[in-house]
């Protein structure tokens, strides 16, 4: 498989783009060249079973973890180059919080600001905590906060910095109805009005189509389905899940794993 | 350079609120570091000829075995709902956060001596307040400090975290140790030798050292 040219080369700007990305742990090859181009306030759900590489991929396009080959540019960085650039337009919502148990709601929210420099931080902390609908608890422990409340701190806390890039990551955990309506909220930036380019790894199928354009489907470490633009309904979409992670498809792609 | 500062002082700022509301970190180094000094008080017969002799050495193991508690500490609380990944995708280098958690464990550190110090003192009859021994003492904590946390943040991953540090620390800092206990017997000696041994000076070589290789090596901690 050939690699896809740059973003910077064919003059299309990307929010996010990886070109050949594999990974490896040992011997095990988890991603087997992942092509992938996020255009800048698309979105993008990744669906697969357990062990198809979603989080693994999702901690590569975070900058957490680098791919063993291929490359990654966010917004055209290359987070090998310039990974605090990189950082800054990356907000990540995953299944675990990133809180502080011991520090209340607004002293998180501190925290992460002054590590992402945001300015005007606490007029900024006040307007996310309401946008949550925590702001009555803001000067809580994170402690005695309920799974779902933590995960609406969670969500304030990855868009503090007014990320260009949304990766979510499970994100739908403890969340109620309205958390989850909130979520759909947040790919927008409020103050400016510009949709944020977003990443969904979700096994929740109704929540990722709610949160996306388009539609991927990661199975075995490869991407075995892209649509191209949100033609999919949710009956379709559970069609293409269906027939490629079905034991056939794998078996004649070589197995996940392998 | 000052937003390297204020990302730093941002690190510790977070880890001090965190203790002061728990005092899980302080008050388990307190409490293992003057059992240590009560139990060698009570197992060594002390007198005057053996009292310089053992002190430096007692004092040394308290520091550090209690030391070693703080820094298993520091990045557990880290990995505790993720949050180690979230310091990760913030945009600052590797070594600020290693700065930041190492000047965290510092304070932890010299606070613990702080109370500890005075304990020891009226336990084996010395002056606490002699300017030397203070700077054995800082200069003995920062290089310990400083390797300590670099292993600190390497023994985290590992499943067997708590038995992994000891294992992985103490071969790297005897050096600053075997110093530390020359340096400090030397501070508290009733008749000062007439020339100084070279303890100090190593001890500030070793800090350099220390602190050196693990601000360069912190950020390979966290490659996969």
């Amino acid at each position: 498989m050939s690699p896809e040219p740059t973003v910077a080369e064919v003059g299309i700007p990307a929010a996010l783009f990886a070109s050949g990305v594999t990974k490896r742990f040992g011997h095990r090859l988890v991603l087997k060249g992942i092509n992938l181009s996020v255009a800048p306030g698309e979105r993008i759900a990744i669906f697969g079973p357990n062990g198809a590489g979603k989080s693994t991929l999702l901690r590569i396009l975070s900058t957490v973890s680098s791919p063993t080959t291929g490359r990654v540019e966010v917004d055209g960085i290359d987070p090998e180059q310039d990974p605090r650039e990189a950082r800054r337009r990356i907000g990540v919502i995953s299944h675990y919080p990133y809180l502080y148990g011991d520090l209340t709601a607004r002293e998180n929210l501190r925290f992460y600001g002054r590590m992402y420099d945001v300015p005007h931080l606490d007029d900024r902390i006040t307007r996310m905590a309401t946008r949550v609908g925590i702001a009555a608890r803001l000067d809580d422990r994170v402690d005695t906060f309920s799974h779902g409340m933590q995960q609406r701190l969670a969500m304030a806390r990855a868009v503090l910095h007014d990320p260009e890039v949304l990766m979510l990551d499970e994100p739908e955990g403890g969340l109620d109805q309205d958390g989850l309506n909130l979520l759909v909220n947040l790919l927008t930036e409020p103050e400016s009005g510009r949709r944020r380019a977003a990443i969904v790894v979700t096994h929740h199928l109704d929540l990722g189509l709610a949160l996306s354009d388009r539609v991927a489907i990661l199975v075995g470490g490869r991407l075995a389905f892209q649509s191209t633009s949100g033609e999919l309904d949710a009956a379709s979409v559970r069609e293409h899940y269906s027939r490629h992670t079905s034991p056939a498809y794998a078996s004649a792609r070589g197995g996940p794993g392998k | 350079m000052r937003s390297y500062l204020d990302k730093v002082l941002a690190i510790v700022g977070k880890d001090v609120a965190s203790e002061l509301r728990t005092r899980e970190v302080l008050s388990s180094m307190f409490v293992f570091a003057v059992l240590v000094i009560v139990v060698f008080n009570f197992a060594f017969e002390l007198n005057v000829e053996n009292n310089e002799a053992v002190a430096p050495g007692v004092l040394w193991v308290a520091i550090i075995f209690a030391g070693m508690l703080g820094l298993n500490r520091s990045f557990i609380s880290e990995k505790d709902r993720g949050c180690m990944e979230g310091l990760l995708l913030c945009p600052v280098d590797r070594s600020a956060i290693y700065v930041g958690k190492m000047l965290g464990n510092l304070l932890f550190m010299l606070t613990m001596e702080a109370i500890v110090l005075p304990i020891f003192a009226a336990f084996f009859n010395l002056s606490v307040f002699d300017p030397k021994l203070l700077l054995v003492v800082l200069l003995g904590t920062i290089g310990f400090a400083a390797v300590g946390t670099l292993f600190a943040a390497v023994a985290v991953h590992t499943r067997t975290r708590e038995v992994m540090l000891p294992i992985l620390l103490l071969p790297v800092a005897v050096p600053v140790l075997v110093a530390a206990v020359k340096a400090t017997g030397e501070a508290i000696a009733r008749t000062p030798p007439s020339t100084p041994g070279p303890w100090l000076g190593v001890l500030v070589g070793f800090d350099v050292i220390f602190l050196t290789v693990a601000y360069l090596t912190f950020e390979y901690v966290f490659q996969e």
